[in-house]
């Protein structure tokens, strides 16, 4: 097991590698430069410019420059923000992003279960018919989409609560549904489509031969046994839940670190499109990490390997 | 996309239909969309700013004055050649490169499922972003980058399907009578395949024009405003967005264009699972 956590970590480090030298190679690829703008900057001001930030060194130096900060945990200065280091930027923001996203994981898990179990019980029935229908929906709506529904409808019709603000709890409900709407409707599929698999399985047939209460069967025999898919689709779900906090912060108007990537997109600030990209790079790897520790607990047959 | 979600359940069947034929007519809106129209796409209308729905104007006009019906109706060019065009760079690149992976076999193809594994594991969007910064933000640069991000679904399918049916007997007699690797790939691999492969086709059309149009609602998308593809879907909804308090029709009907199209297309995608890829119902 520790090999195999130890493999992993190092797997883990090299895919981190392998990203922040694609981000750096793509930007140095791409047409136009942070600092061209409407009005050209004299040739002088061009050069201090570049001085300042080590851009006419050569690209190797630029580099492994950029390497060595990283290993020390400095991402570099913004081009846009200057009173502010990448770091600082992605300190300030992270923590935002993070509770946004893990009140969404927490929406999704909760109301996943009860519907896929819902579902996957009553099989073939119109109950079931209408969560898979629900769950359809639910992943087909976009989450800009919904968010703009829910602002318009709560918001500004219902007036039940304020948009575009982010000091309270009841501000997060919102942005919560928003982002966790496409993961919950695909996890109760899934887990339903599982949970059908497990129901027909000898050794729940076997408990239910035996007396157990139903309630039991399901906890321990059934549930039990649909984790492992929950947890093979973690990864994926929260590369979504990344890339979809871009639009629910922007939607919304969330000091967050998807809507300071937005902006540095549009402004070509690239040590903060490299920043951002290593961080959520960095988030999904100690995810998939975690999902494989969790794995070895819930799993005996994969710890022995 | 690599890490993109795909519906995994049973397919909502009677309402196939209904999906065919309004995935019909956004394919005749996409092709014939001078003709519907009466209106010029970037005509103005001074007088006629923000108008709710109307016979003249059945889905309004927008805040300068433009008649929404026609904006929405070019707007299905770019998503359906967006979707369509994505899908089918990502099938050649993708079903290519699984092929020769799962035909090598050995080292080659564990180095090529690797690299398969890196991709997989990123956030699309953010390589799709990096890519689009590269390519440019007009339709070309778009397609281009988003075939890079979402061909490594098709190398998955390509390979585990090939490696399947390489076991097969009959793939095993005609090696034993002598015919060539091309021979067997095109011939009796290749059709053994195609049905989780149209399948993979299916969703990856939705992905890719959800995709763009969520890269353009947040303003990073198409940015060409002078082309004769008209204006994405997703530019639509930004639009209507602003104006949503007051004037909730100029963001409703493109939100519903978008949102039915991805629907139709996800149902779709189920149907055709559950007929030729009966294995993962």
């Amino acid at each position: 097991m520790i090999f195999l956590l130890l493999k992993r970590f190092i797997h883990g480090l090299i895919v981190l590698w392998a990203v922040a030298t694609l981000t750096f190679t793509l930007l140095r690829l791409a047409p136009g430069g942070p600092f061209d703008s409407e009005r050209k900057l004299p040739p002088e001001i061009l050069a201090n410019l570049e001085a300042k930030y080590h851009l006419n060194e050569p690209l190797t130096e630029q580099y492994l420059r950029y390497l060595a900060g990283i290993a020390r945990g400095d991402l570099g200065p913004s081009y846009k923000y200057l009173d502010r280091g990448v770091t600082e930027i992605i300190a300030d923001t992270l923590p935002t992003s993070a509770l946004l996203g893990g009140l969404a994981i927490v929406f999704a898990l909760g109301i996943s279960f009860p519907i896929g179990l819902c579902a996957a019980y009553y099989r073939d029935s119109l109950i079931d018919r209408f969560c898979l229908f629900v769950a359809t929906l639910g992943i087909s709506l976009p989450n800009f989409i919904l968010g703009a529904l829910l602002i318009w409808a709560v918001a500004l019709q219902l007036g039940w609560l304020q948009a575009g603000r982010w000091d309270d709890w009841s501000s997060a409900i919102l942005p919560t549904i928003t982002l966790g709407a496409a993961p919950a409707a695909y996890l109760a599929a899934l887990l339903r489509s599982s949970l059908v698999e497990t129901f027909g399985e000898d050794f729940v047939r076997t408990a239910r031969a035996k007396g157990l209460k139903e309630s039991a069967v399901i906890a321990k025999h059934a549930l039990a046994n649909s984790l492992i898919p929950v947890l093979t689709v973690m990864g994926p779900l929260i590369a979504t839940l990344l890339t979809g906090s871009f639009v629910v912060e922007y939607v919304f108007a969330i000091p967050g670190m998807g809507r300071f990537f937005i902006t540095a997109v549009t402004d070509r600030d690239y040590p903060l499109i490299m920043g951002v990209t290593l961080v959520y790079t960095a988030i999904l790897v100690g995810a998939n990490f975690l999902v494989d520790v969790l794995y070895g607990y819930i799993d005996p047959r994969i710890r022995s390997e | 996309m690599a890490s993109e979600l795909t519906p995994p359940q049973r397919s909502v069947n009677h309402l196939l239909p209904f999906c065919a034929g309004f995935l019909l007519i956004i394919v005749l809106a996409a092709i014939c969309a001078p003709w519907f129209s009466s209106y010029a796409v970037g005509g103005f209308e001074e007088k006629r700013l923000l108008e709710p729905p109307s016979s003249a104007h059945w889905m309004g006009t927008d805040g300068l004055g433009r008649d929404l019906l026609t904006r929405v109706l070019y707007g299905a060019r770019v998503s359906i050649t967006v979707g369509l065009g994505t899908a089918l760079i990502a099938l050649l690149i993708g079903t290519t490169y699984g092929l020769i992976a799962g035909f090598k076999g050995g080292n080659w193809d564990h180095g090529m499922m690797r690299i398969v594994d890196l991709f997989y594991g990123l956030p699309d969007m953010l390589i799709f972003i990096l890519l689009s910064l590269v390519f440019g933000r007009n339709i070309g640069g778009l397609l281009v980058a988003l075939g890079l991000v979402s061909w490594v679904r098709f190398a998955r399918i390509a390979r585990g399907q090939v490696l399947q049916a390489r076991e097969f007997l009959f793939v095993e007699s005609a090696y034993a009578l002598g015919a060539s690797r091309r021979r067997i790939v095109v011939r009796h691999i290749l059709p053994n395949i195609i049905g989780p492969i149209i399948v993979t086709l299916t969703y990856s059309i939705p992905s890719a024009i959800l995709a763009e149009s969520t890269l353009s609602f947040i303003g990073i998308g198409i940015n060409d405003p002078y082309s004769a593809w008209g204006t994405s879907w997703g530019t639509l909804v930004q639009d209507g967005y602003r104006a949503m308090r007051s004037y909730p029709h100029i963001i409703a009907f493109p939100a519903a264009a978008i949102f039915l199209t991805i629907l139709s297309l996800n149902i779709l995608g189920n149907g055709l699972r559950d007929i030729l890829d009966p294995k993962q119902r």
